[in-house]
């Protein structure tokens, strides 16, 4: 899960490592309250999880509390690439004199952390590591023995942070290492890292990502989740414990095995190719199990998205057999309609594996009329593209 | 002979007594795996009785060893105890840990990829969120259902579970000397170029099929690998073309993070060395068909 900037804010303070006052408005009058709590001059930042609002206008200066709520009034609403802006962070402003980078990650490649630092803060670090790539220190970090003060130092020297910054840098490395585990994070980035005037060091910026892997011991966590930007479709499948994802297209697709479904989705998207454009409307992985009330779950929730034209179930029974799977297809039918629900879109089955033939067997002899078999994965993604083309 | 699991491996499972772990001991005593033991630190001294065969529950996995001479683990505890149970495993130094649990914090992950490195490599893992492992014929070690394939001399190393079965499905007629489910998520024990150089120093394979997905770079370092190192035909499979960036699909790794790891980019890489990249799993199987019978 990507933190908002202001929730970045809030976890870095939480954690005592050293961010400018401020707070959070969804409206004008709340942006009034914190520039009256605040004082003097502010910034006002979009919350968005896009790059590129500066540009856009998203971020602007503004004296006083009249002219905060005049600024929050612009950027709240505004569109961004694509995101429409509901919060802006309003903060004291800072003396910055000189911007460096720091952050911490996962490094997949190499099973474990990386430290990336560098002195050449506030720009794109890839773009800094490409051009000048002598100014940009990685440091692989050992997930048991950590960051502590001498493994920070010697990034910071690695790194040739100025002397007068280096205690604080190393101060800010071992405290951010301990947010960056006791939180679970996947990354937390600071660009810019900023030295004021004063030499005081400041995190201006904080991008997060939080392992969702690791929910159950984080509570906490599920009020991050901003609600408002979350697909309906979406939530009410997490709600029954499903894997979906919104997508853009008309063939509904349901399937056991996130790689199997993946791979549906775009089987389903060449051969739309051939039928009018026509395009996979979501992922959903309803797991190996496959049972009635999951494939009825299933079903409810891809049948209720008014973009779908035609459904493609894609089952291959490994633990599950297929004859169960068939049973489960003909009862979750039956149970959408005891629901009320009147399924009238067409259902492309494909079902292979353990038990297939007895599988087939049972769809046909529930000869239910919206239900068409075909029993190869190519084929049936053809057909179920070629329904949808015709449903328009 | 296969890799890494053959029918002289003796197999204990963590998490025997749970829902998930006894119906998978069940399931792998049916396809012939010789299961010896369980280990569940509570129930330790007791048996189980798995439609005739009663297996006995240890305190933990060194006691285990030491009394059945077990050399693999699969690991079915809840992800909050993954960690433990894999350092416990790591700890009696037992050769092959296989972890299905799906759901572990990468932190926890990290972590005992990191131990384990401290201490030697002395176990091979694999996994997390993985199918397991399948030597068909022989042994089976996870969740791979074992009766959709037969014995044969092609090798296949995978990222998802449903399409490793798939592929052992579309090719059962040919057959299979071990298959790999190497799990999806963002850190793994065991990684495709692991399995890749097995599958090239193992006599008894003769293919390779690489099934990857989209995420991270795995496929492209394999691509580099088998340049170097593969001299067997490999061909490959990748899942995710149409997904779109930002969004993890199903399993944890699987995500496009700005512009890296698209399938095209995975799909390009392994081109670029020779490796045929079906577009579809059944494409992919007729592909790895028509090597076999050119023989």
């Amino acid at each position: 899960m990507d933190l908002y900037e202001y929730q970045g804010r809030d976890l870095f303070e939480r954690h005592g490592l050293p961010v400018l006052a401020g707070g959070v408005a969804t409206t004008p009058e709340e942006a009034r309250a914190i520039a009256e709590r605040l004082g003097g001059r502010v910034v006002v930042k979009a919350q968005v999880k896009v790059g590129g609002r500066g540009k856009a206008g998203g971020v602007k200066l503004a004296e006083g509390a009249e002219e905060t709520v005049a600024r929050a009034t612009d950027i709240l609403g505004m569109d961004i690439k694509g995101h429409t802006v509901h919060k802006v962070m309003i903060t004291v402003t800072a003396d910055v004199a000189e911007e460096y980078y720091f952050s911490y990650l996962l490094d997949r490649a190499n099973r474990t952390f990386l430290c990336i630092a560098s002195v050449a803060g506030g720009m794109d670090i890839e773009q800094v590591a490409a051009e000048t790539p002598e100014k940009v220190v990685k440091a692989p970090i050992d997930a048991n023995t950590g960051v502590d003060e001498a493994t920070a130092r010697e990034i910071v020297t690695a790194a040739g942070f100025p002397a007068e910054v280096a205690d604080q840098v190393v101060e800010v490395a071992v405290g951010l290492w301990k947010a960056f585990v006791a939180e679970d994070a996947t990354l937390v980035e600071v660009n810019p890292l900023a030295k004021t005037g004063e030499g005081k060091l400041l995190l201006l910026d904080a991008k997060v990502t939080l392992d969702e892997n690791a929910a159950f011991r984080h509570p906490d966590h599920e009020a991050l989740v901003d609600q408002a930007a979350v697909d309906p479709l979406e939530q009410a499948a997490k709600e029954k414990d499903l894997n979906y994802v919104k997508l853009d297209g008309e063939v509904g697709i349901i399937g056991n095995g996130a790689g199997l479904v993946m791979s549906t989705l775009d089987v389903v998207a060449y051969a739309g190719e051939r039928h009018g454009g026509v395009k996979p409307a979501n992922f959903l992985d309803i797991g190996g199990g496959a049972s009635a009330a999951v494939m009825a779950n299933g079903l409810e929730i891809v049948l209720s998205d008014p973009s779908v034209r035609s459904v493609f179930v894609n089952v291959f029974g490994g633990i599950t057999a297929c004859d169960e799977v068939a049973n489960g297809i003909v009862q979750a039918l039956a149970l959408l309609e005891q629901r009320g629900e009147k399924v009238t879109k067409p259902l492309v089955v494909r079902l292979d594996g353990n038990n297939a033939e007895a599988g087939r067997a049972i769809l046909d002899g529930a000869n239910n009329p919206l239900v068409q078999r075909v029993d190869t994965m190519d084929g049936a993604a053809e057909r179920a593209a070629e329904l949808a083309a015709a449903g328009v | 002979m296969a890799i890494w699991l053959t029918k002289d491996s003796k197999v204990i499972v963590q998490g025997m007594t749970g829902s998930e772990g006894s119906k998978h001991t069940r399931r792998m005593l049916a396809a012939g795996t010789n299961v010896v033991g369980g280990v569940n630190p509570r129930k330790a001294g007791t048996t189980v009785d798995f439609g005739g065969t009663e297996l006995p529950v240890f305190a933990n996995v060194a006691d285990a060893m030491k009394e059945t001479g077990a050399d693999v683990t699969v690991i079915f505890v809840p992800p909050q105890f993954t960690k433990g149970a894999v350092i416990e495993a790591i700890d009696a130094a037992i050769p092959l840990a296989v972890v299905i649990t799906e759901g572990v914090p990468v932190h926890d992950t990290a972590a005992f990829w990191a131990y384990n490195v401290a201490q030697g490599e002395r176990t091979r893992i694999i996994g997390p969120n993985c199918p397991g492992i399948a030597s068909p014929g022989a042994s089976n070690a996870g969740i791979i259902p074992a009766d959709i394939t037969g014995t044969g001399r092609i090798g296949l190393v995978s990222k998802s579970g449903t399409l490793t079965y798939q592929m052992m499905y579309e090719l059962r007629d040919i057959g299979f000397s071990t298959c790999v489910g190497i799990g999806g998520d963002p850190i793994i024990g065991t990684t495709h170029i692991d399995a890749l150089a097995a599958f090239e120093a193992d006599p008894e394979t003769d293919a390779i099929v690489m099934i990857g997905e989209i995420g991270g770079d795995a496929e492209e370092r394999a691509a580099e690998f088998i340049k170097a190192n593969v001299t067997k035909p490999v061909v490959g499979y990748i899942a995710g073309f149409t997904a779109p960036p930002g969004k993890t699909m199903g399993h944890a790794g699987a995500i496009i993070s700005g512009s890296a790891g698209t399938a095209d980019a995975k799909k390009a890489a392994l081109e670029a060395v020779g490796v045929k990249v079906g577009k579809t799993p059944t494409e992919t199987a007729k592909l790895m068909r028509e090597i076999m019978s050119a023989g």
